[in-house]
């Protein structure tokens, strides 16, 4: 089903040495497919260039979403992928993260200092309500959590657009970024390989380095003892519970984890945009977009996660453009150009999603590696 | 066996299963607990019927899914776009039938209503198969894909119904004798809030009935408690499925169809706004039970409209601030149901 059940045991025999830096980045958890391996190479390596490699805004904001994305998805997947457990309240710590950073740098003026508290701010309040929320319904069954998180990610929602003195309501915040993160910064007075290193550049390097640094911290974590645990229970609740493990214990710490990631994810979002507001962090349709990309990308694999954002992201910004295309070619047709409006991208990603719940539990990736393994 | 069944005296002395009166006390005592807050009785009454108007239809949408989980332990997250697609529905009779919502007449007004009930449920029943079909089928047993795959469910379904009826919101008037409250004295009640409480309470009296006084509710309560014994007797339990998954999907169509016209815009997203609202309602009555969601509905409801008046800014977070009591005192919910 998933890397658990893959037919190669290799990469849980703890006992083989551990060697080379590769494995030491990536916590022994290479993505045993040599397609999936090139995609992830070039995903990694454009995303790294995209600065130098293309012109315009366009392609570095989407490769900036890519970067945020890959952090929020990895994240949701410790939760649905390595845990078993539903949560439809990832927006939620996505948008706390945003308000925490967008408040402090509106409220203390644009400097390192409000970064830092407002992230720490926000932080601090997503662990405890992840806190409250896992003890208040994981100790009955998994499936009230679902709910649950539904219920209170929309009471923050609705509070989030009321409480319009502290988060600028449905409008939302715009704010004024630290100096070396601005536009009009120069850190090199010449041209490097043709493209101008101003502050925009370095604001996407941050991005594309935290959010490098965050995913390779969760793979850690899931190949960790305590990612083994997360995944026997997900496996056999009882078992793991017979063995001494506190199920609920365990659960929660991994729903905190999760939620601290995608604070971090949601912090970074807004210093891309230099704006945080309802729509950006905390709708309910976001949430929807995230359990799309791990599911086709691949749950409980973590790089499903990357494959899962870009491409969902790409989707996002490009497909509707060739369903444009199509569309008007079928016009005069009833129904089916509406089926393909542009409009209704979602449509078709919703029936890949239920036939890759259904024919590839393990997404995208799981797919690769099975091919893979098959040939060997 | 056979000598214990002839035994009247035997049959009689089955122990009688003790009603929980708790929970149902709950609803009179915080009525009556906010008279002294409200103060103006007239208001009181006011808030009183909005607040049971909105639970009679939380409890239209909610019971179905409530029915469902209780019967097939099956999690239907995609819930929400029968509610919409039984708001759609209506259009389909108030279409070619408008001169009957314009007309003065309360019996052409409430037969409008009738047809466009029976014409939701037909459709949300036909869609609601076809859903059990190809949707939930491959996934009984496991809540994780049942979740996931319901969802995908409701964003295909929902964008169908952006494909089918556009994309915009639609307005959908109230049949002109609905419109308006009734006033005794100085108590004013909406007469559409009257009229969702008597649909509401009739079918909640008509689901009690036939879950408690039917050959077929008897086979879905013992279903509840152990389906293979059931199938063990000789009885179709998927066909028995099949029948309650039509039948909830029909009962989210007819509150969509009141909660349509209370809201009196369609947008295809309405299910799943409300969504929120009916999870809430079927945790706090504990999931599978009926009894428990319509105790739960009113409850939610009513402290919605009371908060609502008293602390405007409270009320945006009342729903989660009782389920969170409810769970406190009763983690299962107020009515827990026996699991198998």
């Amino acid at each position: 089903m998933t890397a658990t059940s893959a037919p190669t045991g290799l990469p849980f025999d703890e006992t083989t040495p551990r060697k080379g830096a590769l494995q030491t980045i990536l916590s022994s958890d290479l993505p045993r497919s040599k397609v999936l391996s090139f995609i992830l190479l070039a995903i990694l390596l454009v995303l790294a260039a995209t600065p130098f490699l293309f012109s315009g805004s366009q392609p570095i904001s989407t490769a900036a979403k890519i970067c945020v994305f890959i952090v929020l998805v990895a994240s949701y997947d410790l939760l649905l992928g390595y845990s078993g457990i539903v949560s439809f309240a990832h927006t939620m710590f996505f948008g706390i993260g945003g308000y925490g950073v967008a408040i402090a740098l509106e409220r203390l003026g644009a400097t390192w200092t409000s970064v830092g508290l407002g992230l720490a701010a926000a932080l601090g309040s997503s662990a405890v309500l992840a806190v409250a929320i896992g003890l208040l319904s994981l100790r009955v069954r998994a499936i009230f959590f679902s709910m649950i998180t539904l219920a209170v990610a929309s009471a923050v929602a609705v509070l989030a657009s009321q409480l319009s003195d502290i988060t600028g309501g449905e409008d939302g915040l715009s704010f004024q970024l630290p100096h070396a993160l601005r536009p009009a910064f120069r850190l090199l007075s010449e041209p490097f390989l043709g493209t101008v290193v101003n502050g925009r550049i370095l604001a996407y390097y941050l991005l594309f380095f935290v959010a490098l640094g965050t995913f390779l911290l969760l793979l850690r974590i899931v190949n960790s003892p305590f990612g083994r645990v997360l995944q026997a229970i997900r496996e056999n609740e009882f078992r793991a519970e017979a063995l001494g493990y506190r199920v609920v214990a365990y659960r929660t710490v991994a729903s905190v984890i999760s939620a601290l990631a995608a604070t971090v994810a949601g912090a970074l979002m807004a210093l891309w945009l230099r704006y945080n507001g309802p729509d950006t962090t905390l709708s309910f349709s976001i949430m929807i977009d995230i359990l799309l990309m791990v599911v086709i990308g691949g749950m409980g694999t973590m790089y499903g996660a990357v494959i899962g954002a870009t491409l969902f992201v790409l989707a996002q910004s490009y497909l509707q453009v060739l369903m444009e295309a199509g569309s008007t070619a079928l016009s005069g047709i009833p129904v089916l150009p509406n089926l393909i409006h542009p409009d209704r991208w979602l449509l078709w990603l919703g029936a890949l999603f239920i036939v890759s719940v259904y024919a590839f539990p393990g997404g995208i990736v799981g797919r690769l590696r099975q091919g893979r393994s098959s040939q060997a | 066996m056979s000598d214990l069944a002839a035994d009247p005296s035997a049959v009689a002395e089955l122990p009688r299963t003790k009603t929980d009166w708790l929970p149902l006390a709950i609803v009179p005592a915080l009525a009556l607990a906010a008279l002294p807050f409200v103060g103006e009785p007239s208001s009181w009454v006011t808030l009183t019927v909005a607040g049971l108007a909105m639970g009679m239809m939380i409890f239209l949408m909610a019971s179905g899914l409530t029915l469902v989980f209780g019967l097939m332990d099956i999690i239907n997250f995609g819930h929400g776009v029968f509610i919409s697609l039984g708001a759609y529905a209506t259009l389909l009779v108030l279409g070619p039938l408008a001169g009957w919502a314009q007309a003065e007449s309360v019996w052409l007004n409430l037969a409008l209503l009738m047809l466009c009930i029976l014409a939701a449920m037909a459709v949300t029943g036909i869609v609601g198969a076809v859903f059990e079909r190809v949707i939930v089928r491959p996934v009984y047993g496991s809540h994780l894909k049942q979740i996931l795959v319901t969802m995908g469910g409701l964003i295909v379904a929902e964008q169908a119904i952006h494909a089918i009826w556009g994309a915009s919101p639609i307005p959908i008037p109230l049949p002109e004798t609905l419109r308006g409250a009734f006033i005794l004295g100085d108590v004013v009640m909406e007469r559409y809030r009257v009229f969702a409480v008597a649909v509401g309470l009739a079918v909640f009296v008509a689901m009690q009935l036939i879950l408690n006084r039917t050959r077929i509710g008897l086979l879905i309560r013992a279903g509840v408690e152990n389906p293979e014994m059931v199938e063990a007797l000789g009885y179709r339990i998927r066909r028995l499925f099949v029948s309650v998954f039509v039948a909830g999907s029909a009962l989210a169509g007819l509150g969509g169809v009141m909660w349509g016209f209370y809201r009196q815009t369609l947008t295809a997203g309405m299910g799943m706004e409300v969504m929120v609202l009916v999870f809430i309602v079927i945790i706090i009555g504990g999931l599978g039970s009926v009894g428990g969601c319509f105790v739960g509905s009113i409850l939610v409801a009513l402290v919605a409209n009371y908060v609502g008046f008293l602390a405007p800014k409270l009320a945006l977070i009342s729903n989660i601030l009782v389920m969170a009591l409810v769970l406190i005192w009763r983690p299962q919910g107020l009515f827990p149901v026996a699991r198998r």
